[in-house]
């Protein structure tokens, strides 16, 4: 920027490396992931000493408690979503998506650049759930998962094949777009506006461009997943 | 006036950018159906309030894909222009 407006949305590279011929980057996606990462695992460790610890002739203490409204919580999502037969086994996965996402778009509250909104990442996350549709897909309806394509007349197989192709495609664009979005308005208002107004206005916008939305969004892209991988079942509940 | 080739095609790709935001339009009018009808259905069903808000935000969630599109455009042809680099 010409114009001494200090505008930083991108993805900025820190350390240089070289691997198969090409020209990598640590890159700030990198570092936050890392940083949300150690904390998560810092607190699994935390919630998994808390349980072991715990006596089952007591009231829990607050911190069990809030680790099984977590856990309570996600259990039944995961079960709303996939119904009672398939639910229990996919409740880890989708837990844990849940609360990574969570934490990725909570990462702009604390100055860090969001990890999902860089294509990279929420790519990564619609390729597992593209995987996870056709993994179930042909192990609950054997090959009926092919011939489903030609339905209910042969002549849309390609529509149908575009179809599936873009699942992974919009739910990862839609992660990325909205939290990209946040980011960048954030980036436009503590770029352009005067600095004594960086004092509670940017908090307002903190709010819902962060919380509200990142939340939605993360809780849009579990269901989605959900959805999709639901179809794959193919029984009736 | 001479005008050089890089200032026409980054002129003309801010204009296509904003142009495209106009898409912003559609994903307006759709979720804003979407919570018209949501708060009638909980003004007849107050009960079904715990279904109809999940489905709704769900919903909203889908129509504004087509509005995160042209976002995506807006921003490659702002900032990743692929267009210059054709010059």
């Amino acid at each position: 920027m010409n114009s001494g407006v200090d505008l930083d949305i991108g993805v900025n590279g820190y350390l240089e490396y070289h691997l198969f011929g090409q020209t990598l980057y640590i890159t700030t996606t990198h570092i936050c992931l890392l940083i949300i990462m150690i904390a998560l695992t810092v607190f699994g460790i935390c919630a998994n000493r808390a349980i072991k610890k715990a006596d089952p002739y007591k009231a829990p203490g607050k911190f069990l408690c809030f680790i099984e409204i977590i856990v309570g919580l996600l259990d039944s999502m995961t079960i709303g979503g996939l119904g009672k037969k398939h639910g229990p086994s996919f409740a880890n996965y989708m837990g844990t998506l849940f609360i990574f996402i969570l934490c990725s778009n909570l990462a702009g509250l604390f100055g860090l650049r969001p990890p999902t909104a860089d294509y990279g990442v929420t790519l990564a996350l619609g390729m597992i759930t593209f995987i996870l549709i056709h993994y179930n897909g042909f192990k609950y309806q054997k090959f009926g998962h092919i011939t489903g394509l030609f339905k209910p007349i042969p002549i849309l197989f390609p529509i149908n094949l575009v179809g599936e192709i873009a699942n992974p495609l919009s739910i990862s664009l839609r992660l990325f777009g909205n939290v990209l979005s946040g980011t960048v308005m954030m980036a436009v208002v503590y770029a352009l506006i005067p600095k004594f107004l960086l004092i509670a206005w940017p908090g307002v916008l903190h709010i819902y461009f962060d919380v509200f939305s990142g939340a939605i969004q993360t809780y849009v892209f579990v269901m989605l997943s959900m959805v999709y991988i639901s179809d794959a079942f193919d029984d009736e509940e | 006036m001479n005008i050089s080739s890089e200032a026409f095609v980054l002129g003309m790709s801010a204009l296509g950018a904003g142009i495209g935001m106009i898409a912003g339009l559609g994903p307006g009018i759709g979720q804003g159906i979407a919570a018209g009808q949501g708060a009638a259905a909980v003004g007849r069903n107050p009960g079904a309030r715990g279904e109809i808000m999940p489905t709704m935000l769900l919903g909203q969630a889908v129509a504004e894909t087509t509005g995160l599109y042209s976002f995506a455009i807006a921003i490659i042809l702002i900032f990743a222009n692929p267009l210059v680099k054709m010059l």
